[in-house]
C-alpha cells in the first residue's frame, strides 16, 4: 500500500477520530488547530481555531454536524463539523483531556487531568440540540481518582463510564449515581499508565494499550481480561478492526529519547496482532517518531496513524490484507 | 467512487509555456480515452516544445480506487462542502497531502504460513546470525578472527590439547572415535587409526620459532625473511595478517633451522630500529590452553 501523509499539524499528533461513515477523519494534535480531512484521498477539508493550547482528543457526533474537543486551555469546546464555527465553549480550572459523545450525542464526558492541585475528574456535561440553550453545568462530577485520566468513555446503553489512566487502573462507574461499580484487577491488569482506549464496534470488549509495553483486552460489562498482547515498545495507541479480528497497536520508545537512538530502535511500527490468537500479524512502518493516535476507518478497510513526526499517514489496505492466513 | 490520482489542475511547470506566444489553438484538441477495465486512462496532448515543433504528448494513467466505500447520502453530501478554516487559502503548491512515494507493506514477521518458532529453541540461532562472534579459533581462542583451519598458530598448539575446548560429550568421556553421533571425527583421531606422527614435527616446529611484534603495517613475510636470514638458514616465516583488511597485524614468526641462530637473532634485533618502530623478538611460547 502507499500511504498518504497529511502534514496538516505543525506538532505531534494526540489524536485521531473518523466519523461514523468514515468519509472524514479528525486529527488532533499539540498544535491548537484539530483538522478535518476527507478519508479516501486526505485532501484537507477545514480546520477548527480558537482554541490556545494542545488539543488532547476529539469526537464527532454520530450525524456528523457537532465536533467536540478537549484542550490543555482548560476548555472544551464544541464546533460546527461542516463550517468550523466554534458552537460553545465548556471551561474547566485544569487541562480538559479526554471527550466523548454518548450514544444519542445528548450527553458528552469530558475529563479534567490533576493539575495545580486540583483533582482530576470525569464530568458529563448535557448537549443541548440548539447551541444557544447549552449549558456548562454537569450532570455528574467522577472524582476519586489519583492520577491523571487519559480516556473516559460511555460504556453500552450510556449506563456506565469507563475510565483509564495514570494509575493503571480501569474503573467502570454508573452514570448515575456516579459510584464505582468495578476495577480492573491490579495483578492481571497493566502495571503503568494506560494511555489509550479503544471499544469494539459492538461495544462489547475494549482494548487498553499501557506504557507497560502491553495492550489488553477487556469485557465491558465484567471487566474481565480477555487478551493480552505483549509487544517490546511502550504503548501509545490502539484500536480494534470493525471488520475482521485484529488490533492495531502504536507506540515506540519516549519521545524524549527518539533521537539518541537509531531509528530502528525506536520501534514505531503500527503492529498488528490477531484478536483471538494474539499472534502479530505484521507491522506497517513509515513513521519517524512514536505513535500516538491509531484509528480504523469504520469499514475497516483503512486506517490511519499519527505520530509525533507530527504526520498523519493514512493507509487503504491492499486487497491480500484481507486474506492473511495465521 | 473512484478518485483519480492525476489532479486536473494545473502546476506551475505547466503555466510557463504560455508567454511562448498563442499559437496553442493550432493544435488538435486533447484527446482522452478510458479508463478502460484495467483502470487505464489514455490522454493525448499535442505542445510546441523549446523549438517550436510540434509534439504529440501521450500519457498513460491508471485510475485505482483507493476506498471503497459505499457513501451514504449525508457523506456524499459533505463532499460538495466548501472548505473551510486554514483549507480555504491553501493552494496546490502547498502539497499538504501527499502520497507517499514509498511502497509501505505489512511486514509480516515470518514468511506467510511458516508456523511460529520458538525463538532460542535451536540452540543459538541469533549467534550464526553474527558470524564473526560464532568465529571462535580453538586453536589460539581467538575470536572473529580466522577459522581454526586458518590458525596462524596451529602449527605451534600441540595437537593432543587442541580439542580440550570441545564440547564436554566429545571430551573426556571415553575415547573420541566412540559415541558422539554426527560429530565429526577426523580420521587420525578415528579408533584404530595409527599413531601420530604430526605431534613429533609439531614439536620440532615449536621450537626455533622466534616471534617477531611490532611490525610496520607494511612488512610482509619477504622483508622479515630478509633481515633474518643473515643469522642463519631460517625454514619459515609467517606475518599475521588480518583477514578482512588484508593489512598485516603488526607481528609475525620465524622458525630458525637451529637453534644458535635463533638466540643470536632474538639478541640482536630486539629493540632494533626497523621501519621506523622498535622490533620486539623473542621467543615464541607455545600458547597454553
Amino acid at each position: 500500500m502507499r500511504p498518504i501523509l497529511m502534514k496538516g499539524h505543525e506538532r505531534p499528533l494526540t489524536f485521531l477520530r473518523y466519523n461514523r461513515d468514515g468519509d472524514l477523519l479528525f486529527s488532533c494534535a499539540k498544535d491548537h488547530t484539530p483538522n478535518v480531512w476527507f478519508a479516501d484521498n486526505g485532501d484537507r477539508l477545514g480546520t477548527y481555531s480558537g482554541h490556545n493550547g494542545a488539543v488532547w482528543s476529539c469526537d464527532v457526533s454520530r450525524d456528523s454536524t457537532r465536533l467536540i474537543t478537549g484542550s490543555a486551555d482548560q476548555t472544551a469546546k464544541l464546533w460546527d463539523v461542516q463550517t468550523g464555527a466554534e458552537l460553545f465553549t465548556f471551561r474547566f480550572d485544569a487541562p480538559a483531556r479526554s471527550v466523548e459523545f454518548a450514544i444519542g450525542d445528548g450527553l458528552a464526558v469530558i475529563t479534567t487531568d490533576n493539575f495545580m492541585g486540583n483533582v482530576p475528574t470525569a464530568q458529563v456535561k448535557r448537549i443541548a440540540d440548539d447551541p444557544d440553550d447549552q449549558s456548562e453545568e454537569s450532570l455528574l462530577v467522577i472524582s476519586g481518582i489519583k492520577g491523571r485520566i487519559n480516556r473516559a468513555v460511555w460504556g453500552p446503553l450510556n449506563r456506565t463510564i469507563i475510565t483509564a489512566g495514570e494509575d493503571a487502573t480501569i474503573r467502570i462507574w454508573d452514570t448515575e449515581t456516579g459510584t464505582c461499580l468495578n476495577e480492573s484487577d491490579k495483578e492481571q491488569g497493566h502495571q503503568k499508565t494506560i494511555t489509550s482506549l479503544s471499544k469494539s464496534a459492538d461495544w462489547s470488549h475494549f482494548l487498553t494499550g499501557s506504557l507497560d509495553k502491553s495492550a489488553k483486552l477487556w469485557d465491558t460489562r465484567t471487566l474481565t481480561l480477555i487478551k493480552t498482547y505483549v509487544t517490546e515498545r511502550p504503548v501509545n495507541a490502539v484500536d480494534i478492526s470493525p471488520l475482521l479480528d485484529h488490533v492495531v497497536i502504536g507506540g515506540g520508545q519516549d519521545a524524549m529519547n527518539v533521537t539518541m537512538t537509531d531509528r530502528r530502535a525506536g520501534k514505531f511500527e503500527a503492529k498488528f496482532f490477531h484478536k483471538i490468537l494474539q499472534e502479530e500479524i505484521g507491522g506497517v512502518k513509515g513513521h519517524f517518531g512514536p505513535i500516538n493516535a491509531l484509528a480504523f476507518n469504520p469499514d475497516g478497510r483503512s486506517f490511519s496513524s499519527g505520530g509525533e513526526d507530527g504526520y498523519v499517514r493514512l493507509h487503504h489496505f491492499d486487497s491480500d490484507y484481507f486474506n492473511i492466513k495465521i | 467512487m473512484a478518485v483519480e490520482v492525476a489532479t486536473q489542475k494545473i502546476r506551475w511547470g505547466e503555466l510557463e509555456e504560455d508567454d511562448e506566444g498563442d499559437l496553442d489553438f493550432l493544435l488538435p484538441p486533447r484527446v482522452v480515452s478510458g479508463p478502460d477495465e484495467n483502470g487505464f486512462k489514455k490522454v493525448v496532448e499535442y505542445r510546441f516544445d523549446d523549438k517550436g515543433n510540434k509534439v504529440k504528448v501521450t500519457r498513460t494513467f491508471r485510475v485505482r480506487k483507493i476506498a471503497r466505500a459505499r457513501l451514504s447520502k449525508s457523506a456524499i453530501e459533505r463532499r460538495s462542502w466548501p472548505k473551510f478554516g486554514d483549507a480555504v487559502q491553501e493552494d496546490v503548491g502547498a502539497r499538504l497531502t501527499m502520497v507517499s512515494t514509498e511502497e509501505i507493506v505489512l511486514e509480516r514477521p515470518r514468511a506467510p504460513g511458516s508456523k511460529a518458532e520458538e525463538p532460542s529453541a535451536s540452540g543459538d540461532p541469533l549467534a550464526s546470525k553474527s558470524g564473526a562472534v560464532l568465529m571462535v579459533c580453538r586453536t589460539c581462542g581467538k575470536k572473529g578472527d580466522h577459522w581454526t583451519s586458518k590458525c596462524p598458530y596451529k602449527d605451534l598448539a600441540p595437537q593432543t590439547e587442541a580439542f580440550v575446548d570441545r564440547p564436554p560429550t566429545a571430551d573426556g568421556s571415553g575415547p573420541p572415535g566412540g559415541a558422539v553421533k554426527g560429530a565429526y571425527v577426523p580420521p587420525s583421531m578415528r579408533s584404530g587409526a595409527v599413531d601420530r606422527v604430526g605431534h613429533d614435527m609439531r614439536r620440532r616446529n615449536d621450537e626455533n620459532s622466534v616471534r617477531v611484534t611490532n611490525l610496520s603495517e607494511d612488512t610482509r613475510e619477504p622483508d622479515l625473511l630478509e633481515l633474518f636470514r643473515t643469522f642463519g638458514p631460517v625454514s619459515r616465516v609467517y606475518v599475521a595478517v588480518d583477514q578482512k583488511t588484508g593489512a598485516s597485524r603488526g607481528f609475525g614468526f620465524v622458525n630458525f633451522v637451529h637453534r644458535e641462530d635463533a638466540e643470536k637473532a632474538i639478541s640482536k634485533l630486539n629493540g632494533y630500529g626497523y621501519d621506523n618502530l622498535i622490533l620486539r623478538v623473542e621467543w615464541a611460547t607455545p600458547r597454553p590452553n
